[in-house]
């Protein structure tokens, strides 16, 4: 049987008095490439924050690797690809090797020293992502498809078993967002990484994903994808998910 | 002493300017008056009262910017003016003579005990941001993704906290309070303009620093102007420069 790595139960989240998800409950399977779809302000940002631990639900469960958030500290099993790091400072002075070590040094000690084998980790990842002539590059003057992809080797570095990404698209013109959902399928397929991918674009990401979540009034439905008019709960705990029909 | 004050002055600088919240000095050099105008009230050596006001109120801004999570800025005027406030009051309670010389800074009345505290707690100033310059390094790209990788956020964004407090009330002496945070600013803006790297930028940052202290020192020692105005008004001209410099190349 597949490991459960995000398993979530009855979960809800205010902001204030405005109940944005409410009594969710979802799971997220080894090998899965998720997409998380919904109109703006959906929480769809929410949910992922909630998934790693950025923010705390108000009832209900969240567990990863099967451990329950609150004591979760494997960070180094989860990839998070932020808003705040796509949507930062041209200026910011920092190049693409400096951005991509800053993962790893979460992992030293305060006076360790930079390993060999890290620099080596550093040239791999940037491999993987097709950006290794691009390693002493100011990130700041790269387009938004090579900052996109710096951050997925910034998010590699440590291996993770897991990869969390919030709207990676925005900002990436066409021909690059093929050459990242080619870049996703192979993290996918060969080496196993499971993926969790906001997006706004229902029509391309549904033929990228193996599962889709749409968030809609603090729910989340499950879209079966081999039969886009049913929904299938076959996935989804509880009584309390609802069964709905709609257009997107 | 003065070398010391213009290496951590825009060494700490960077990271705030990085993380948008420069302003924090303006703040903090405020709140340091009033710690100095205390000292003096109470005849306690005026830069531990003011390294006192400066901590609480470091700590101050933290706590509010939590409670005002939309408006982060508004924490910073709350205790700007809590220290204004604080300090006009001191100043009028009691022998607050000497006042002028944090305002504006002031070497010549700099004594010996007075350099062995600044220059013992400016080298661990430099050496706390050579330990943590990778941690503050990834908390100041991204702190999220800090976070998830493990980084005790929380408790270094404290730390360093006080590291800007202590910072700005030792610096005071020498600029002055209504100057720090210049020398905090306007060696880091000009690093941005050539920086090619995160390392680079600090390395300038503080090269800029030490560069506008020495030549505002000199100035102000042989033209018998006022240390802070001289220091500050040289690293404006050196950004400027910096500036014009970069534009014609480019």
């Amino acid at each position: 049987m597949k490991e459960k790595i995000v398993n979530i139960k009855n979960l809800s989240f205010s902001y204030g008095d405005n109940k944005v998800l409410d009594n969710v409950s979802l799971f997220i399977e080894e090998g899965d490439f998720v997409g998380i779809i919904g109109a703006n302000g959906s929480a769809k940002s929410t949910l992922l924050k909630l998934m790693v631990g950025l923010l705390k639900a108000d009832s209900g469960t969240v567990e990863l690797f099967g451990k329950p958030i609150e004591k979760f500290a494997e960070f180094n099993r989860i990839g998070y690809l932020s808003q705040t790091a796509r949507e930062f400072n041209n200026m910011f002075p920092a190049t693409v090797e400096e951005v991509i070590s800053a993962s790893l040094y979460a992992n030293e000690g305060l006076l360790g020293r930079f390993k060999r084998k890290n620099y080596d980790r550093i040239d791999e990842v940037l491999k993987i992502v097709e950006m290794d002539s691009f390693k002493k590059r100011k990130i700041g003057n790269l387009s938004g498809g090579q900052k996109q992809r710096v951050f997925i080797a910034r998010a590699l570095v440590n291996k993770p078993d897991i990869l969390f990404m919030d709207e990676p698209m925005v900002g990436v013109d066409v021909e690059s967002q093929n050459k990242f959902y080619s870049l996703l399928d192979r993290l996918n397929k060969e080496y196993n990484i499971t993926l969790v991918m906001i997006s706004h674009d229902i029509g391309v990401i549904s033929q990228k994903v193996n599962r889709i979540f749409c968030l809609s009034n603090g729910r989340v439905y499950e879209h079966d994808l081999k039969n886009s008019k049913n929904i299938s709960l076959n996935n989804i705990y509880g009584e309390n998910m609802n069964m709905l029909y709609h257009q997107h | 002493m003065g070398i010391i004050i213009a290496m951590i002055a825009p060494a700490v600088g960077y990271f705030l300017v990085l993380r948008r919240q420069s302003i924090i000095g303006d703040t903090l050099s405020h709140v340091a008056l009033a710690g100095a105008a205390f000292g003096m009230i109470t005849s306690t050596y005026p830069i531990y009262t003011a390294i006192l006001f400066t901590i609480i109120a470091a700590f101050g801004i933290e706590g509010l910017r939590r409670k005002y999570e939309n408006y982060a800025e508004l924490s910073l005027s709350i205790v700007l003016s809590a220290g204004v406030g604080l300090a006009s009051i001191l100043l009028s309670l009691g022998n607050t003579q000497g006042i002028l010389s944090y305002l504006f800074g002031s070497l010549s009345l700099v004594n010996m005990d007075e350099i062995i505290t600044v220059i013992g707690l400016g080298i661990v100033i430099l050496l706390t941001i050579f330990i943590l310059y990778k941690k503050l390094f990834y908390m100041t790209f991204d702190e999220e993704s800090a976070y998830l990788a493990g980084v005790p956020v929380r408790a270094v964004n404290l730390f360093f906290s006080v590291l800007v407090a202590v910072t700005v009330a030792i610096s005071m002496r020498i600029v002055g309070a209504l100057l720090i945070s210049s020398l905090m600013v306007l060696p880091v803006a000009a690093s941005l303009i050539i920086a090619n790297s995160f390392r680079s930028g600090l390395i300038y940052s503080i090269l800029f620093g030490v560069i506008s202290v020495v030549i505002g020192l000199i100035a102000s020692y042989y033209l018998d102007l006022a240390s802070g105005g001289a220091i500050v008004l040289t690293a404006l001209v050196l950004l400027i420069t910096t500036i014009v410099i970069h534009s014609k190349k480019n």
